[in-house]
């Protein structure tokens, strides 16, 4: 039983990173409809952006901070760049998705080309021993991941129900062009949430560095793809389902590892989008929406 | 009218096509044949690594024409295709290992008959795994469909790495070394025609109705869910069998060979054609296979210089080299001067259609 618990925790601690990182896409994918690839790589960034950070010595609050500016500023410019000529040239869906998949490619490759492929350690930022409780042990980086994710989910949730911007984000997501009709300005709230959405993915990126204390340029190939199956899984475009379906990832693979095979941990992220995508096509928080004539 | 640019063309731009690029090209392919047939004769222009980028050109051919019939022509945007590739590599791999010395024939005749049977039976599995997952997936559209394909190719991918047939992680070694120039470029060939002439056919116009309005073909009576997993059972037959030659060329396969990227990797060839455009397809897959090996003199810089140049190409030609035309003299002698885009244009708007959206 306490073995049980103790995968949960770290199952919360992995499925916080998912989130993180889901939340990014399913913003990005709500209001323009593209698979932003190059997100996983933004998280890669982050963590070693957030490296850095540790290395100069600066202290936690600070260096994650650091970590989520920097990203967002990596995301709004390939936004800038790459993306929005592409929309307006009305370009077709797919390259916009061949561009997305370059820039995940540019992105991985100049990681491997000024960082070299090998993985480096992550430096030590907590030192003191684990709190134990009824045989489960939580370590300090986890408390810190459950925190900062809960805080940074807190406080989106609130920008988006409460500022202008955030009501102006789901009204593009809703409706592009009756959007711009009301006067709301579409390539300025594109970069918001571009910005939002990286931010949250560097984020993730310090925390798995102090997590997991490994970092490398290909390592945000995986729990990318993984996020987008996550942010599918929630119902794409749904911000609490990305929260949601980050977590349930987490869950399941942390589960999968210690109690059948870790060999077999990729093949449940994906067992379980297929399970639910023909149960419920449209994820487990999104309306589905009739084609019509 | 967009549709004619898949199938039959105006008879007339057909004509046209086999008139001048059809002699052009076989000519080209004929000049190739003749210089490697030359080390027969004692004499070897083309070395080994320039044959092996030729062999790779030929795999590739096969997977991006095979991936096109199912995105471009039937416009299902699947991305999992290195999992049928690599389900054709295992099953021939292991066939040809398992089959052992047939007495009465003599071993080059045994391979002459055992390679293609052994391909073939792979292109089966492929085909078979194809149905399998087609059946349920195709419900899904467009992204969701996309990445219901992403999740199963890796699934294919993790099964391989547990099962102990496939021996793990290791992966297989010392698979006959049978894909040479001549099998490469037959079934490359092989696949080209046959891909052409369904698209070119009753059942390919089926496919390019159901891409262009999934509605409308329904309405019109075009059994929707059997032509779309006809489309995507073909696709993986082809990717099978290409993964076979994958395997037989390498003589080593292990599951990191089908991971995602080798899927992206098919994609981008279709893409960078232009989704539909079959011609497209085949100059995409030669020109992908060659140029990281044209840009090995930058080195390091190699990889990002060929994920820059993707962008920027995407930048100016999101409708890929040809759009949704096929190519023909007058478009590559365009492109030549950088001119294809108006041409490509120009006909589209003649047929009425704009290229149009993936």
């Amino acid at each position: 039983m306490s073995q049980f618990l103790q995968q949960i925790v770290n199952g919360l601690s992995l499925g916080s990173i998912y989130a993180l990182i889901a939340l990014g896409y399913t913003m990005v994918y709500g209001i323009i409809r593209l698979i932003n690839f190059a997100h996983g790589d933004i998280y890669m960034v982050g963590a070693f952006v957030g490296y850095f950070a540790f290395r100069a010595g600066l202290p936690v609050p600070l260096a994650i901070l650091v970590a989520m500016i920097l990203p967002a500023l990596f995301g709004v410019t390939i936004e800038f760049l790459a993306y929005r000529p592409l929309r307006n040239k009305n370009a077709p869906r797919i390259a916009a998705l061949i561009t997305a998949i370059g820039m995940s490619l540019l992105l991985e490759n100049l990681g491997i080309l000024i960082f070299s492929p090998d993985p480096r350690p992550f430096p030590r930022v907590f030192t003191s021993e684990p709190l134990r409780y009824a045989g489960v042990t939580i370590s300090e980086p986890q408390i810190l991941t459950l925190a900062v994710t809960l805080g940074l989910m807190v406080s989106l949730t609130l920008f988006i129900r409460y500022t202008k911007t955030g009501k102006a984000m789901r009204a593009v997501a809703q409706d592009r062009e009756a959007a711009q009709l009301m006067g709301i300005n579409i390539n300025q709230i594109i970069s918001v949430t571009f910005v939002i959405g990286s931010a949250l993915a560097g984020a993730a990126g310090v925390m798995v560095g102090i997590l997991i204390p490994r970092i490398e340029p290909l390592m945000g190939v995986m729990p990318g793809l993984k996020a987008f199956v996550a942010a599918v899984i929630g119902g794409i475009g749904v911000i609490p389902g990305a929260m949601l379906g980050g977590m349930l990832m987490g869950m399941a693979e942390t589960l999968v590892t210690a109690f059948i095979s870790s060999t077999w941990r990729d093949a449940i992220a994906f067992g379980l989008l297929i399970v639910i995508l023909l149960i419920k096509p449209s994820g487990i928080f999104g309306s589905s929406s009739r084609t019509k004539v | 009218m967009e549709t004619q640019a898949i199938t039959g063309e105006k008879p007339k731009a057909a004509e046209k096509w086999r008139r001048h690029l059809l002699p052009v090209g076989l000519s080209f392919l004929l000049l190739l044949n003749i210089l490697v047939f030359m080390e027969h004769l004692g004499l070897e222009i083309v070395s080994r690594y320039y044959k092996g980028i030729l062999i790779l050109s030929f795999i590739n051919i096969v997977l991006a024409v095979s991936l096109n019939l199912i995105n471009g022509a039937t416009g299902l945007f699947s991305i999992g295709h290195a999992g049928f590739m690599a389900v054709g590599a295992y099953v021939s791999a292991l066939l040809s290992l398992n089959m052992g010395r047939w007495g009465f024939l003599s071993p080059q005749l045994q391979t002459f008959i055992q390679f293609p049977l052994v391909l073939f039976l792979g292109g089966l599995a492929a085909a078979l795994a194809g149905l399998v997952i087609g059946i349920p997936t195709l419900r899904l559209r467009g992204d969701y469909l996309a990445i219901a394909t992403l999740g199963f190719g890796e699934i294919i991918r993790v099964v391989a790495l547990n099962l102990n047939i496939t021996r793990g992680a290791r992966g297989i070694t010392s698979i006959p070394n049978h894909t040479n120039f001549w099998w490469a470029q037959l079934f490359a060939v092989l696949t080209v025609v046959i891909i052409w002439n369904i698209v070119h056919s009753n059942h390919g116009r089926a496919m390019v109705a159901i891409r262009e309005d999934e509605i409308a073909a329904e309405a019109m009576g075009v059994n929707t869910t059997y032509y779309k997993v006809l489309a995507f059972t073909i696709g993986a037959f082809f990717a099978g069998v290409a993964g076979g030659l994958f395997a037989h060329h390498l003589s080593y396969i292990s599951p990191k060979s089908f991971d995602v990227l080798k899927s992206i990797e098919i994609l981008l060839m279709v893409v960078l054609g232009g989704l539909g455009s079959i011609t497209g397809s085949v100059i995409a897959a030669v020109v992908l296979t060659a140029l990281p090996e044209v840009l090995r003199f930058l080195q390091d810089y190699r990889m990002v210089i060929y994920a820059g140049a993707l962008i920027i190409l995407m930048n100016f030609r999101p409708q890929g080299l040809f759009g949704r035309a096929e190519a023909d003299l007058a478009v590559l002698k365009a492109l030549l001067k950088s001119r294809a885009g108006e041409i490509v244009k120009s006909r589209s708007e003649k047929r009425g259609g704009n290229g149009g959206s993936a």
